[in-house]
């Protein structure tokens, strides 16, 4: 069995968003393979070491960077990578039917992806890659196993977390608790660089959503920090509570 | 017309079904066009959550189906395009919680339509769909707009102040939906329910949040469930709190967990990393208690008191119950 795990080049959780004339600048911060997505790279891997898989795609979708996604998924012991290249601001839903087409083409029968990615805070492209394919969606999995030809799992619910059970293909959205991501070792940065990694462009695709602007929203709190000894402070900010922020 | 999935618990409708009813009457009277609900459901939910939520909404469609109570994104799927289908939706709006976050965009794909994730407020501008929502781990706000119709809109929890009811009553009206076997692949059945009686997380107006400051988990039963028992609040839990063990997954707050935005949230022995803060920062009023005065929790924070957390709680928890 293949699975298809995809990777998105995203900015570091710890990047400094920086204020530029149009908004939002980027320009500053590193990008790095999605924290949530990798947890989907080691659950295809432990899949594969398991022998329920036999081979991992990595699969990208967005500009040129994207490859150190790709090379970051192939040192993590991916077996050989696709991007997609494409300079577009194109939105999950968009992105959805030219993704699928190369999960078809890989024969893969099981796409990991990771929950939610951290460039534009959408949940939507586990979802958006279910449909194209006319999968069922197991989304927010914390435990996944293929036992036969399906797979069992447990997942995140509005109120609390359900068993899950179907038969595959499907598409599967990981997220932490799922797993404990393994570090890249030397030997296998070595190696992932003489993988395959194919880079096609990406074929015409329209947007659904188009972004008219981006800024970082100034917060204006109080920071306030309440002095003295414990209890003269615990008390001031009881009485703070209530009669400035009223709240209680 | 505007259709709004209304979400319940048991046929007792969720807060999330009262916000969609407000940003759904927003865009309804911007666009000229009828504003209707749409229930799915047991036999029983439905039917208890449509009778309640008629008061709100001139129409209620109501579809029960086992399928439909299980909590399957494929037969809720269903439901919602052929309903939207069959009464010309050009907006389907619902909450971003987690099964609305999951449907919208095989609503939205199979229409070909747009959609407008997790929005935190949306509007009718030259005749287009506009949305605010939150980008990069909640650091960035991005406007956007729908570039194609029908427009699939999920609103996120808590952005819209719960409607109120109308003058005049609506009608219910029962649909059935033809499911297919593929609707029916996946088996659900719930594992897990969150811990006790207490008010959802995301729906709570206070949040009490606990991290790893606290150093063990009676610790963390007795300061942070125990402010939050007092304050009829939420408990909440960092990341790493979670993955030492102390407390179940469903009760993280951050990029991993859920997102919140209370009236009041309360942050207790946690530094506030920004995967953290990406979960709380667009909460009312903040408040953070930690022993390192740096802790970058401080900077996002209304109230700080710097300290350590097992002493400071039950000073204010003593300070509220003196409170007049």
């Amino acid at each position: 069995m293949t699975i298809v795990t995809f990777v998105k080049h995203v900015p570091d959780a710890e990047a400094r968003l920086g204020r530029g004339p149009d908004g939002l600048d980027l320009g500053g911060a590193s990008f790095a393979l999605d924290g949530m997505d990798e947890y989907g790279v080691e659950q295809a891997l432990r899949l594969r070491e398991a022998g329920a898989a036999s081979e991992v795609v990595a699969l990208a979708l967005g500009p040129a960077r994207s490859e150190e996604a790709l090379r970051s998924a192939l040192a993590l012991g991916a077996d050989r990578a696709v991007l997609l290249e494409t300079d577009a601001a194109l939105d999950p839903i968009a992105q959805a039917p030219a993704l699928a087409e190369v999960v078809r083409e890989a024969g893969a029968k099981l796409v990991l992806v990771g929950g939610k990615q951290a460039d534009w805070d959408s949940a939507a492209l586990g979802p958006a890659l279910a449909e194209a394919l006319g999968w069922p969606l197991l989304d927010w999995a914390t435990e996944l196993a293929v036992e036969g030809d399906g797979i069992v799992a447990v997942h995140d619910v509005d109120d609390g977390s359900a068993r899950w059970a179907a038969p595959l293909p499907a598409v599967v959205t990981a997220q932490q608790g799922l797993n404990e991501p393994r570090y890249p070792t030397l030997p296998n940065i070595m190696k992932a660089k003489r993988k395959p990694l194919e880079r096609r462009p990406l074929a015409a695709a329209s947007a659904t959503v188009e972004t008219i602007h981006v800024e970082r929203p100034a917060h204006a709190r109080r920071n306030v920090v309440l002095d003295g000894d414990v209890a003269t402070a615990a008390r001031e900010l009881a009485r703070r509570l209530r009669d400035e922020a009223k709240v209680l | 017309m505007v259709l709004i999935v209304l979400d319940h618990a048991a046929g007792t409708p969720r807060r999330t079904a009262f916000e969609g009813v407000r940003a759904g009457r927003r865009l309804a009277e911007a666009l000229g066009v009828p504003l209707a609900g749409l229930v799915l459901g047991d036999a029983d939910g439905a039917a208890a959550a449509a009778t309640a939520l008629a008061a709100f909404v001139p129409t209620v469609y109501r579809a029960a189906d086992p399928a439909l109570a299980a909590g399957g994104h494929e037969a809720r799927t269903r439901a919602i395009v052929d309903v939207a289908r069959s009464v010309g939706a050009r907006v389907v709006l619902m909450a971003a919680s987690r099964s609305g976050q999951a449907v919208a965009p095989r609503v939205a794909l199979r229409f070909g339509g747009a959609l407008l994730e997790d929005v935190t407020d949306v509007r009718v501008e030259a005749g287009a769909i506009v949305a605010e929502r939150l980008t990069y781990l909640s650091r960035a706000v991005a406007t956007v707009r729908a570039l194609a119709e029908p427009v699939v809109v999920s609103v996120k929890p808590g952005a819209f102040a719960a409607a109120e009811a109308s003058a005049a009553m609506g009608a219910v009206e029962d649909v059935t939906i033809a499911f297919e076997e593929s609707d029916r692949v996946a088996q659900v059945e719930p594992a897990g329910r969150a811990a006790r009686d207490r008010v959802a997380l995301e729906e709570a107006d206070v949040v009490v949040c606990g991290g790893r400051g606290l150093g063990d988990a009676d610790a963390f039963e007795a300061h942070v469930v125990g402010l939050a028992d007092d304050l009829g609040a939420a408990v909440a839990s960092t990341r790493a709190v979670v993955d030492a063990g102390w407390r179940p997954y469903a009760e993280q707050v951050g990029q991993t967990g859920k997102s919140v935005a209370p009236k009041l949230y309360v942050g207790l022995g946690l530094s506030g990393a920004v995967q953290h803060l990406s979960g709380m920062n667009r909460s009312g009023v903040i408040v953070a208690v930690n022993k390192d005065p740096d802790a970058p929790i401080f900077k996002v924070a209304d109230y700080g008191v710097v300290g350590d957390v097992r002493e400071v709680v039950p000073a204010l928890r003593a300070a509220l119950a003196a409170l007049d």
